[in-house]
């Protein structure tokens, strides 16, 4: 079974609650795809090592053998190729390595080199819970093109909890799109509470089943409970508005390994989201 | 012109927050809300919108069943695994490259338009505000960014404004780079959690990497001291100024509930911590100013070049 945590709005504890979770279970995977930002490892403290690089394809023009006829140029909607009236430069930054300049060159002056997007790294063999994350470079855009590589590694006889990014955009779609479950983490402040609706419409343009987790629960108001109650979503857990909490955070302690009465509820979760989906499929047959 | 940008890598840390308090501290600028796949300054800004606009990002390809003779070419030559084994389009997977358009030997792909979201020119109780809104699924959320960015210039000019503040988004992607690249100054928000300065250092090299000037400012500095003086330290090893320090405080949440920025909710606040958050901010506006004083700005520049041209 695939879960993947995602908000909308960031900071709502979406790191926090894979992470405990994670913990909570054994023999699970857990993978972080805040690939711009990947925090989970500051947490667990593993030793990491690089399992491969992610590329993209970039062409090369051999000017040689270019006629300078621009339809390679014409044709990228990236505006990754400029022809010049003495050569056709090309903005490796810019392109997707969609492969359409190589196909389209009738002089076979083009071939394809890479640049590198970012990594997958996993941690080593024997860690509990079996960890990945994925790294993007400074500097590069192509987000999602990392989560997808890194998901490449969920193995299906295991339980994998994805860690998503913030946001509703792309790198969030990439994250939860091939997902059985999403959990939406939220907190019941004004902010929050937009942000959840909005990815509430993701995961439903998705067709994803989820459940909500409303974390600083007490800070804020009530309408995001209510919300819930009238739209007949199903509030997962509920964590206090606790500074405790807060400053294990900040210190790198997942807080269920202080606070073990929190394991229990954890586990009361995820038994929350099986029978949900086990429901789900009941009313589909 | 010049324009500000406040980030933070990790979400949550309270860029909103304070762009909506400068917002309200600023004289003369536009307001610009490019975290546009979950923007929330208007939550307290509250604008009215004079102009609403569709946003077409990148095209969508589209196949004729009729013309199709179910070849599988263009399934083969997606690189972005947005053809299904049906041979239809996935819309959240498709970036409109159009490779399918060359590989169909039987012309039946075409390329149409797709509306990724809207964008929106409107006026606050501050100031002209740009702001966006994301389709549900849609891809070219940076590309959503640069429009914000285009449409808060105009207005800048149209009003006669001399900054523009940017909120941004979290993360260092696509959509993060969108809304620093060109800008005069960037204000980090971070927070003394290891997340926050594990973020803080991805986000001061991403602004290495465009070579843009960075202020840093550390919110609920108190939840770990420890961090905070850490922060402060590789930072000044860095050469990079830490303008001020913002309690752990729920004035921001009550403020919020309010529909009002911290400065206008501690007018109103008994409570002698708020009105001291709120003098913090101010200060922490105030250095913000004094540097965006100092950079020189290259835009006026130009104009002045352009006059003497003409004379």
């Amino acid at each position: 079974m695939k879960i993947a945590f995602a908000s909308g709005k960031g900071g709502t504890g979406k790191t926090t609650v894979s992470l405990n979770l994670a913990l909570a279970l054994s023999d699970v995977q857990l993978f972080d795809c805040d690939v711009e930002e990947p925090n989970c490892n500051l947490f667990l403290g593993f030793e990491l090592e690089k399992v491969e690089d992610v590329i993209c394809s970039v062409p090369v023009i051999d000017p040689e053998k270019c006629s300078l006829c621009r339809r390679c140029s014409d044709f990228c909607r990236y505006n990754a190729l400029a022809a010049l009236p003495t050569k056709v430069l090309v903005f490796p930054s810019l392109c997707h390595g969609c492969g359409g300049c190589t196909l389209l060159c009738p002089e076979e002056a083009i071939r394809e080199s890479h640049r590198f997007l970012g990594l997958i790294e996993k941690a080593k063999e024997g860690s509990s819970p079996e960890f990945y994350r994925g790294l993007l470079n400074i500097g590069e855009t192509m987000v999602s093109a990392v989560i997808k590589k890194l998901q490449k590694h969920i193995d299906d006889r295991k339980t994998a909890i994805i860690d998503a990014p913030p946001g509703t955009a792309c790198p969030v779609i990439a994250s939860i799109e091939d997902m059985d479950y999403c959990v939406l983490v939220t907190e019941s402040t004004p902010f929050g509470f937009h942000d959840l609706k909005l990815a509430i419409d993701v995961v439903r343009a998705l067709k994803i089943p989820f459940g909500v987790i409303i974390n600083r629960y007490g800070l804020g108001g009530s309408k995001v409970e209510e919300y819930c109650k009238t739209e007949g979503i199903s509030v997962l857990l509920k964590i206090p508005n606790d500074r405790m909490i807060a400053e294990l955070y900040s210190r790198g302690i997942p807080f269920i390994r202080e606070m073990p009465e929190w394991n229990e509820k954890f586990l009361c979760m995820f038994e929350a989201i099986k029978s949900q989906l086990a429901g789900g499929k009941e009313a589909r047959t | 012109m010049k324009q500000l940008t406040v980030i933070s890598g990790k979400g949550g840390t309270g860029k909103t927050t304070l762009a909506a308090a400068f917002a309200s501290l600023a004289e003369n600028a536009v307001i610009a809300d490019c975290d546009v796949d979950a923007a929330d300054m208007h939550l307290i800004l509250k604008p009215r919108v004079l102009v609403k606009e569709d946003y077409c990002g990148l095209e969508i390809a589209r196949f004729d069943p009729k013309l199709c003779i179910e070849c599988g070419k263009c399934r083969e030559f997606c690189r972005y695994g947005a053809v299904t084994e049906n041979l239809e389009v996935d819309p959240y997977s498709c970036e409109g490259c159009a490779v399918c358009t060359i590989v169909c030997p039987e012309g039946a792909v075409s390329m149409e338009k797709r509306i990724s979201g809207q964008v929106f020119s409107s006026e606050t109780r501050f100031g002209p505000m740009a702001q966006a809104r994301l389709g549900i699924g849609e891809e070219a959320s940076g590309k959503l960014v640069s429009a914000v960015r285009s449409n808060a210039k105009k207005m800048a000019e149209q009003y006669y404004k001399d900054l523009i503040i940017i909120d941004g988004p979290p993360g260092t992607g696509c959509s993060a780079i969108a809304a620093i690249t060109g800008t005069d100054l960037i204000l980090v928000v971070s927070e003394p959690t290891v997340s926050g300065i594990h973020d803080l250092k991805r986000v001061i090299e991403l602004a290495a990497h465009f070579m843009i000037q960075v202020v840093v400012c550390i919110n609920k500095y108190d939840i770990n001291e420890e961090n905070t003086r850490l922060i402060e330290k590789f930072c000044t090893e860095l050469g990079t100024p830490v303008l001020g320090r913002l309690p752990y405080d729920d004035i921001a949440t009550k403020a919020m509930l309010q529909e009002q920025t911290v400065i206008e909710y501690a007018k109103n606040s008994e409570h002698a911590s708020e009105s001291e958050f709120a003098n913090q901010v101010r200060k922490i506006w105030a250095k913000v100013e004094e540097r965006l004083m100092d950079i020189p700005d290259e835009q006026k520049g130009m104009k002045i070049l352009k006059m003497k041209n003409f004379s």
